[in-house]
C-alpha cells in the first residue's frame, strides 16, 4: 500500500523538464511527497517538519547535475541529509571504566531488551570480554529465567536469581560479583517500563545511581510509531541515554523511529537487532536505514556511482535493445565494460533492493571480477557474425576462439552458457517493460539507462 | 474520564516539546491546542483562552487538525479522510476548540463503533478454542493471562496451552499466569513442535470438558514466510481435532506500533484468518490511532484493549471513549 518515494517523485517530476538550478517550486512540490514518505515511514511529525525545512533550505538553488533529473537531485539531497541526521556508523560501545564496565538496558515492555542483552553478551565475548548478565526484571513472569537461559546459550556468566530481591539490591549484588570474579562487563537488563510510570522510572534512576553505567542503551522496536519522540525524550531526560538499539530491523517496518529518536536525543544509534538468533546484532549503518526510510533501498548510492562513471549513450542503446528482447554477445561485451567501470560487481548487486533471485542467478553464472578480463577476451576473439548469433558457435569455432583468447574450450562453453542465461533473463526483463523496471528495483541490474538511471523510476 | 486512566498519568508528564525544533511554527489556535496534546496533558493545556476563541474552519485549520491525527498514528491517508469528512459539514463555520475536537471524535467513533465487539465465546463447544498470534513483544502471553482471569472470574473452566516453544522461558511465563488464575497449563519443552502441542491441547481440553482453551504462540514478524507457514500448520493441525476450531484467532497489536500495523494485520489475516484484534500497551503515551485506519480497511472486531500489566488491566474496547482519547478529550 505504500508507494515508494521514487514512484511518487517520478509522478511529480514527469511534468518537469527544466534543467539548471532547482527552483523553489520544484523543491516545494518534491518535498510534499518526501513529507508523505517520511510520515508513512513513521517518522514523528515534528521531526518531519524540521527535517523538510532543512532540506528545503539546502535544496533551493542547488545545481541539477547534468544528466540527472530534478527529482533525482532532490532525492539525493534528502538522502544525504537523512544520513547526516542519522549519524555516523559503527559507534562502538564505550567500555572505558574501571572493570566491570556496566551497561544498563532500558526500554518499553516488549521492545527486546532481554534478547538484546543476550546478543550483546555474545558480541562482547567474541571481543574477549568476560561478561556477566543480570536481570533486574522482577515484574514480568519468568523474565529472570529467560536471561539465565540466554546466558547459558551465550556461554557467559549469569547472576544467580534470588527470588523476592528488588532491582537496586540485585544491582549491588551484580556489581559485587562482577568485581569479585573479575568480570570486564556487567549487563543489567531492566524490566520494561512506560516512560510515564513515575515509580518505575524512579526505580531505574536509582539503579543507575548505584551502577554508574558507562552505557545506558535505549532498546526500541523499529516498528514504533509517532510515540518514538515522546518515549525517547522521556527516557533520555529521566535516565540519561548514551545510545539507541533498534530491534526487529529484520521486519518490514520502515524504521522512521530511528530518525525521530536520534533527532530528539542526539544520541547515536549503536546497534540493529536483526533476528532472534543470538548473533543477529549488527552495528548501525546510517545509509541502510536512510534508504529504508525513503523506501528505495540503496538505489541512491548506485545512482551516484552510475552518474560518476557510466556512458549514458551506450547504456541507452543497450536498454533499448533489451526492451526489444534482443541481447547478443556484443551487448554482453558492452555490459562487461560498463561493469568494469563501476567497480566491484558484487558490491553493486548488494546495493539493490529486491534483487535476490537475480543476484543468485548471476552468482551461478559466476561473474567475478577477475574473470571479467578473460570473458572480454573470449568475446573479442569471436567474429562479428558469431557475436550477433551465438548459435553459430560450434566445436571448431570454439577451439579457434579458445586459442585466440588463451583459454580452454571449457571456458568458452561456460561463457556461452552464461550468455544464454543472461539473454533469457534479459528477455524477461524486456517483457516487464518500463514500469516493471522501477517496480522490481531492477534498474541497476543493467548498467544505467536500463530503464533506468537516466529517468529513474518511470 | 478514567476509563483508560490516560488523563491522569499524562498530566504528570513534563513538556516534551522537541528539543531542537526550529520549525517556524505559527503559534496558531490549533497549534497551541496541538502543542497541548503533544504534552499529553489533554484538558489543562487546552487553555481557557481557547475556550473563548472561535476560529473559522479554513484550510489551515484543517491541516492542523490533520496533523493532530497524524501524531496519534492514524496515518496520513486516514487522517486526511477524517478531516475532509469533517470539512464537508463544517467548512467555513466558526468553531471553538472543544467543539471541533468533539466533532472529530464523532467522525472516528462512527468508524470504530461497528468493530467494538467483545470476545463472545460459545461455551457449548467445550472447548471454544482461541488461538493468539502476533509479532514479538506485542503482549500475547500477558493478554492470555488477563483473558483467562476474566473468564475464570465468570466461573468458566479455562485451559492454557504454552505454544511459544521457541523463546527462552516463554513456557514458564505462561505457567506463572496459569498459577495466578488457577488454569491448567499444557506445555512441552522449549524447542518442541508447536503444532503437536496444539493438537494435544485441544484433545486434553475436550477430554476435560473445558469451556475455553487459549493457545499461545511464539511471536513472529509477519514478513518471515517460514514462521508464518508454521503458524498455518498449527491451525491445520488443530482442525484435525475439531473441524470448526480455532473458533477465534486473536491478533495482538502493540499500540506503540505505527503504520506497520497494516502490514501485520494483512499478513496474519492472510495466513491464519484473524477474527479479532486486541490492542495492548494503551497505558503509555502512544494513542494507537492506527486502529481507526485498520477499522476502515479491514473491519475486524476489536475485542479488548490492554492498559497495564496486572490481571485486571484488560478492558472492553469502547469506540467513543477511544475516539475521544485520540483527540485528547478525556
Amino acid at each position: 500500500m505504500f508507494d515508494t518515494l521514487s514512484q511518487r517523485l517520478s509522478k511529480v517530476f514527469d511534468k518537469l523538464t527544466g534543467r539548471g538550478a532547482l527552483s523553489e517550486a520544484d523543491v516545494t512540490e518534491a518535498l510534499r511527497e518526501v513529507r508523505v514518505a517520511l510520515l508513512e515511514a513513521d517518522v514523528a511529525l515534528p521531526v518531519v517538519k524540521d527535517f523538510v525545512a532543512r532540506v528545503k533550505d539546502r535544496a533551493i538553488g542547488s545545481e541539477v547535475v547534468k544528466s540527472v533529473t530534478p527529482g533525482q537531485m532532490v532525492v539525493k539531497i534528502v538522502h544525504d541529509e537523512l544520513v547526516a541526521t542519522l549519524g555516523t556508523e559503527g559507534v562502538e560501545l564505550n567500555l572505558n571504566a574501571v572493570p566491570p564496565a556496566v551497561i544498563l538496558m532500558v526500554g518499553l515492555q516488549g521492545s527486546g531488551k532481554t534478547t538484546t542483552s543476550g546478543k550483546l553478551a555474545v558480541r562482547l565475548k567474541a571481543q574477549k570480554k568476560k561478561v556477566l548478565l543480570a536481570s533486574l526484571d522482577v515484574y514480568r513472569p519468568a523474565a529472570q529465567q529467560q536471561l539465565e537461559i540466554l546466558a547459558r546459550q551465550a556461554d557467559v556468566g549469569s547472576l544467580p536469581v534470588v527470588m523476592g530481591e528488588m532491582p537496586v539490591a540485585i544491582t549491588r549484588r551484580a556489581l559485587e560479583m562482577g568485581r569479585r570474579e573479575g568480570y570486564d562487563v556487567v549487563v543489567l537488563d531492566t524490566a520494561g517500563r512506560l516512560h510515564i510510570d513515575q515509580e518505575l522510572m524512579a526505580e531505574v534512576a536509582a539503579v543507575r545511581d548505584v551502577a554508574k553505567p558507562v552505557e545506558t542503551l535505549l532498546v526500541t522496536d523499529a516498528m514504533t510509531g509517532q510515540d518514538a519522540v515522546t518515549l525517547a525524550r522521556e527516557f533520555n531526560e529521566k535516565v540519561g541515554v548514551t545510545g539507541i538499539v533498534l530491534t526487529r530491523v529484520d521486519g518490514d517496518a520502515r524504521g522512521g523511529a530511528a530518525l525521530s529518536m536520534r533527532h530528539v536525543t542526539g544520541r547515536p544509534i549503536k546497534f540493529l537487532g536483526q533476528g532472534e538468533k543470538l548473533d543477529a546484532l549488527e552495528v548501525f549503518h546510517p545509509d541502510r536505514i536512510a534508504g529504508r526510510i525513503l523506501g528505495m533501498g540503496d538505489v541512491v548510492s548506485l545512482v551516484e556511482k552510475a552518474i560518476e562513471t557510466v556512458d549514458h549513450d551506450e547504456a541507452e542503446k543497450l536498454a533499448k535493445r533489451i526492451q526489444k528482447g534482443k541481447f547478443d554477445l556484443e551487448d554482453m561485451l558492452t555490459q562487461f565494460k560498463q561493469v568494469e567501470k563501476m567497480g566491484d560487481l558484487k558490491g553493486i548487486l548488494g546495493m539493490l533492493p529486491g534483487i535476490g533471485k537475480m543476484a543468485a542467478q548471476l552468482k551461478d553464472a559466476k561473474i567475478d571480477d577477475k574473470a571479467l578480463g578473460r570473458q572480454k577476451a573470449i568475446i573479442q576473439s569471436m567474429t562479428p557474425a558469431e557475436r550477433r548469433n551465438a548459435d553459430l558457435i560450434k566445436a571448431s569455432r570454439k577451439r579457434r576462439i579458445a586459442a585466440g583468447a588463451g583459454v580452454s574450450v571449457q571456458d568458452v562453453n561456460k561463457l556461452i552458457k552464461q550468455y544464454q542465461q543472461m539473454a533469457d533473463m534479459m528477455k524477461k526483463v524486456g517483457k516487464m517493460g518500463q514500469k516493471g523496471f522501477a517496480r522490481h528495483g531492477l534498474a541497476g541490474l543493467l548498467p544505467p539507462g536500463g530503464g533506468g538511471f537516466g529517468k529513474f523510476g518511470r | 474520564m478514567s476509563l483508560f486512566g490516560f488523563g491522569k498519568k499524562k498530566d504528570e508528564t513534563p513538556a516534551p516539546a522537541p528539543a531542537p525544533e526550529p520549525v517556524p511554527e505559527k503559534e496558531g489556535w490549533f497549534a497551541r491546542l496541538k502543542g497541548g496534546l503533544a504534552k499529553s496533558s489533554s484538558r489543562l493545556t487546552t487553555g481557557i483562552g481557547d475556550l473563548f476563541t472561535k476560529r473559522k474552519l479554513d484550510d489551515e485549520a484543517l491541516e492542523e487538525l490533520e496533523e493532530l491525527l497524524i501524531t496519534a498514528d492514524l496515518g496520513l491517508a486516514t487522517a486526511q479522510r477524517v478531516t475532509r469528512r469533517l470539512a464537508r459539514t463544517r467548512f467555513g463555520q466558526d468553531v471553538d476548540a472543544e467543539d471541533i475536537r468533539a466533532a472529530l471524535a464523532e467522525e472516528m467513533a462512527e468508524i470504530l463503533t461497528p468493530v467494538a465487539q467483545p470476545l463472545a465465546p460459545d461455551f457449548s463447544r467445550k472447548p471454544h478454542v482461541v488461538l493468539v498470534v502476533g509479532v514479538n513483544g506485542s503482549g500475547k502471553t500477558t493478554t492470555i493471562g488477563k483473558l483467562a482471569k476474566q473468564f475464570r472470574d465468570d466461573g468458566r473452566s479455562v485451559t492454557l496451552a504454552a505454544g511459544d516453544t521457541f523463546r527462552a522461558a516463554a513456557v514458564e511465563q505462561l505457567k506463572v499466569w496459569g498459577e495466578r488464575t488457577g488454569c491448567p497449563v499444557i506445555c512441552r519443552d522449549t524447542g518442541a513442535d508447536a503444532a503437536g502441542l496444539a493438537f494435544d491441547a485441544v484433545a486434553e481440553a475436550r477430554a476435560r470438558g473445558d469451556d475455553l482453551l487459549f493457545i499461545d504462540t511464539a511471536g513472529r514478524l509477519q514478513n518471515k514466510q517460514g514462521l508464518m507457514e508454521e503458524l498455518a500448520k498449527v491451525v491445520r493441525v488443530i482442525k484435525k481435532q475439531d473441524e470448526t476450531a480455532p473458533h477465534d484467532v486473536l491478533l495482538v497489536l502493540d499500540a506503540t506500533v505505527g503504520q506497520n500495523a497494516h502490514s501485520q494485520v494483512e499478513a496474519f489475516k492472510d495466513m491464519v484468518d484473524v477474527t479479532g484484534l486486541v490492542l495492548t500497551k494503551l497505558d503509555g503515551t502512544a494513542r494507537g490511532g492506527v486502529l481507526v485506519a485498520l477499522a476502515e480497511r479491514f473491519g475486524l472486531p476489536v475485542h479488548a484493549i490492554g492498559v497495564g500489566e496486572q490481571a485486571g488491566d484488560l478492558r472492553p474496547f469502547a469506540a467513543e471513549a477511544f475516539a475521544r482519547s485520540l483527540v485528547g478529550l478525556g
